[in-house]
C-alpha cells in the first residue's frame, strides 16, 4: 500500500512537470502579451516597456523563465498576476473554495442518481429499463452549457425556485445557489453513469457465479447485493472517478452561466485577459486535482477486487 | 426403493430470438432415495438442460411440459419461498468452478452463505463445520484456504470447495454438471472419488451428468443415455458398457479407444450431433444410425421396457448383442 502511494507519488511529479512544462509552453507560443492587457493597448516608451519586462523576466529567453517559474511554484509560490498585482495564490484561495462545492455537489448526484437510475433500469427491464434509456439518451445529449440555460429558464425565471446567479452565504443559502449549477454541470455525467451502471449490473446478473447463489435457493435479495452490485461495483466505480475528474475541467462552462466566482470561470477569464501567471496557476492545480482522483479510484479499485493487488501489496 | 425424483414427459423450450425453440422432447427419468444416475449424451443432447429444469434454473422465458416431482412436489409449480427451499434440497455442482464462484469474495463467505441466510447458523459455528467439510475433501490447512479468494485457489481445489459446499446445506439430490470435465484426468479421478465417497456415506441421490459413458458406468447405479433431446435408453449402468440396447449408445461406447489396444484410427459416430429443434421426423438418431432403414425414419420411436431397461429403438429386440459390432461397418 506505502509502496503504491510513493509509486503513484512519484508518478504525480512527473505528470505534474510534464503538465506544466506543456501549459507553459502553450501560453508562450500564444498570441498576445500581458504587457498589452496592462497598458490597454496604448504605446509606452521604450525605457518603461525594458523595465516591466525586466520586473516580470519577459526578457528572459523561454527555458530560463520556465525555470524560474517553476523553481518558485515547487516552493508553494505560483506567482504574481501582471494585471491585478496581486499573488496567484491568494486569487486561486479566494475561488477554489467554490468550485470544490459545486464538483462535491455534482458528484453527489451523478453516484446517487446515475448508480440508482442504472441499477432500476437493469433490473426492473420492461416499461421501467425504456423509461431510463430515454432519460438517459436526454440528459447524455444535453450539453452543461445548454442544460444550464434550460434549467434557469424553467426553475429559475418562471417558476423562481432557485436563485440563477452568484454563489450565496451559509449553507442553505450556498446550496440552494449551487442546485442549478451542479445538476447543469452533472446531466451528461449523470446519464454516462446510468449507462454503464446498466450494463455493469445486466452482465453481472447473467455471470454464472450468479446462478450459483440463485441455485442455492438464496433470497433474490441477497443474489442482487451480494453478488450482482458487489461485483458490479467494479468498473461502476472506474467511471465514476473518471467522470468526476472530467467535471473539474467542465466546471468551466456550468461557472460562467451561473456567474459563479469560481476556478473554472476564472481560467477562462484570465485567459483572455492574458493573466499567463493566472492560467498556469489554475491549470496546474486542476491538473493536481484530475491525478489525485486517479489515484483515488485506482485505490478503490484495488479494495473492491481482491484479483487487483496495488503494486506489490505485502499479504 | 422409493422414488425421491420423478420426471414424467418432460418437454422444454428456450426463448431465442428466432423464436422458441424445443431443447428437451419428452423426456421422462426417476431416481431414488440413494441413488446414482448417469445422464450422458454429446453437446446439445438435453442433458444440461434436464438438470436445468429440476433445479428451475432455466433462463428467463423458457416454456416447460409435463411434470418434475421431488419428494412429493411438483416442482414446476413452485415459486417464492418454496421454489428457494426447492433449490436448497437439490445442490449444483456445477462445471467450471472458477467461473461459478464469485471471485471477489472469500472461500469464507463462499461456503457458508446458505448456512448463514438460509439456516440462520452463527457465523462461528459456519465456519468450523465449513472447515471440516474441507478437511473431508482433502483440502489441507483448511483456516489458510477459508480465508483466501478463489484466484489463490487452483481449479481441482476449488472444485472440492464446491462440492464440500454443496454438501455442506445437507441436500437431498446433487446435481453434478460435468463437474470433472474442466479438471486434468489425475485431478478428475480424485474429486470423483471423493463424490462419490461422501455421496454414499450419506446416502444422497445424485444426477450425474457427464459424456463420460465408462465414468458413469463407474459411480452410478443406472445410466440414462440422451440423444437430441430425448432419452434413447436407460440401463443399469455396469450393463450398458458391455450390452447397449441402443445403437447411439453402442456408438458412444465404441467411440472411446480401448487402452488394451492401439487404434489404427479413433472411431467417431459420423455426422454431427443434433439438437432437438433441429432433429428429423421419425428416430432421431435414424441419420448417423448405421442400422436404420425406412421404417425408422417414417415414424416417431417410443421408448420401450426391454431386459429391465428402458430403449427408444423399434429394432432393438431384433439387434440385441448386434449393435456393437455393426455400429461401425
Amino acid at each position: 500500500m506505502l509502496q503504491f502511494i510513493a509509486k503513484r507519488l512519484a508518478m504525480l511529479v512527473a505528470t505534474l512537470l510534464v503538465a506544466s512544462f506543456a501549459i507553459y509552453g502553450a501560453l508562450y507560443l500564444a498570441p498576445g502579451s500581458p504587457i498589452a492587457a496592462l497598458t490597454g493597448g496604448r504605446t509606452l516608451p521604450p525605457e518603461v516597456m525594458a523595465q516591466i519586462e525586466a520586473r516580470y523576466h519577459l526578457n528572459e529567453p523561454f527555458l530560463t523563465r520556465y525555470w524560474l517559474w517553476l523553481t518558485a511554484a515547487v516552493h508553494g509560490d505560483l506567482g504574481e498576476s501582471i494585471p491585478l498585482h496581486e499573488s496567484v495564490n491568494t486569487l486561486i484561495a479566494q475561488r477554489i473554495g467554490t468550485t470544490l462545492q459545486l464538483v462535491l455537489f455534482a458528484s453527489i448526484l451523478i453516484v446517487m442518481f446515475g448508480v440508482s437510475l442504472g441499477i432500476i433500469g437493469a433490473l426492473g427491464r420492461g416499461a421501467v429499463d425504456t423509461g431510463v434509456l430515454f432519460a438517459s439518451t436526454v440528459s447524455a445529449a444535453l450539453p452543461a452549457f445548454a442544460a444550464a440555460v434550460i434549467l434557469q429558464f424553467i426553475f429559475g425565471v418562471m417558476l423562481g425556485w432557485f436563485p440563477v446567479l452568484g454563489t450565496g452565504e451559509g449553507f442553505v443559502d450556498t446550496v440552494k445557489h449551487l442546485t442549478l449549477p451542479a445538476i447543469a454541470l452533472a446531466a451528461t455525467s449523470t446519464a454516462l453513469v446510468t449507462r454503464v451502471t446498466r450494463t455493469a449490473v445486466r452482465e453481472e446478473l447473467d455471470r454464472e457465479h450468479v446462478q450459483t447463489a440463485v441455485s442455492r435457493g438464496l433470497p433474490w435479495s441477497d443474489v442482487v447485493r451480494r453478488h450482482v452490485l458487489r461485483n458490479a461495483a467494479i468498473p461502476i466505480t472506474t467511471v465514476v472517478g473518471i467522470t468526476i475528474a472530467s467535471l473539474i475541467a467542465l466546471s468551466a462552462v456550468v461557472e460562467t452561466a451561473f456567474a459563479l466566482n469560481g476556478l473554472g470561470a476564472y481560467l477562462v477569464q484570465a485567459a483572455q485577459n492574458k493573466d499567463f501567471a493566472v492560467v498556469q496557476g489554475i491549470s496546474l492545480v486542476l491538473v493536481v486535482a484530475f491525478v489525485i482522483t486517479n489515484v483515488v479510484v485506482d485505490i478503490a479499485y484495488a479494495l473492491l477486487d481482491p484479483r487487483v493487488s496495488l503494486g506489490s501489496r505485502a499479504q | 426403493m422409493s422414488e425421491l425424483l420423478t420426471v414424467t414427459d418432460l418437454t422444454v423450450r428456450l426463448k431465442m430470438d428466432s423464436g422458441m425453440r424445443e431443447v428437451i422432447t419428452g423426456t421422462s427419468l426417476s431416481i431414488a432415495q440413494g441413488e446414482a444416475m448417469g445422464l450422458v449424451g454429446e453437446s446439445g443432447s438435453g442433458k444440461s438442460m434436464t438438470a436445468k429444469a429440476i433445479a428451475r434454473l432455466l433462463p428467463d422465458g423458457a416454456e416447460t411440459l409435463g411434470s418434475v416431482v421431488f419428494d412429493g412436489v411438483d416442482v414446476l409449480a413452485l415459486s417464492g419461498d418454496e421454489l428457494r427451499e426447492h433449490r436448497a434440497q437439490v445442490a449444483v455442482v456445477f462445471q467450471d468452478p472458477r467461473a461459478h464462484i464469485n471471485p471477489v469474495r472469500r472461500i469464507d463467505d463462499f461456503m457458508t452463505e446458505s448456512l448463514r441466510t438460509l439456516r440462520n447458523v452463527p457465523k462461528g459455528d459456519a465456519r468450523t463445520r465449513a472447515a471440516t467439510a474441507l478437511e473431508e475433501v482433502g483440502i489441507d490447512d483448511p483456516a489458510k484456504r477459508l480465508r483466501q479468494y478463489p484466484h489463490e485457489l487452483s481449479g481441482g481445489m476449488l472444485q472440492r470447495v464446491m462440492i464440500a459446499t454443496a454438501l455442506l446445506s445437507e441436500p437431498r439430490l446433487l446435481l453434478a454438471d460435468e463437474c470433472t470435465t474442466a479438471l486434468d484426468v489425475t485431478t478428475q479421478a480424485e474429486v470423483m472419488a471423493i463424490l462419490d465417497d461422501l455421496r454414499r456415506e450419506r446416502g444422497l441421490s445424485m444426477l450425474f451428468i457427464t459424456h463420460d459413458l465408462e465414468l458413469a458406468g463407474a459411480v452410478c447405479d443406472r445410466t440414462t443415455v440422451m440423444y437430441a433431446g430425448q432419452v434413447v435408453e436407460t440401463r443399469e449402468a455396469r450393463l450398458l458398457h458391455g450390452d447397449p440396447l441402443h445403437p447411439y449408445s453402442a456408438a458412444l461406447v465404441d467411440a472411446r479407444p480401448d487402452i488394451d489396444s492401439t487404434a489404427d484410427r479413433l472411431r467417431a459416430i459420423p455426422g454431427r450431433p443434433l439438437s432437438a429443434f433441429e432433429a428429423p421426423s421419425g428416430c432421431r438418431f435414424a441419420t448417423r444410425c448405421s442400422f436404420a432403414q425406412d421404417s425408422c425414419r417414417e415414424h416417431e420411436q417410443v421408448i420401450t421396457e426391454l431386459d429391465g431397461g428402458f430403449v427408444r429403438c423399434e429394432r432393438a429386440i431384433e439387434l440385441r448383442g448386434k449393435v456393437r459390432e455393426g455400429a461401425h461397418v
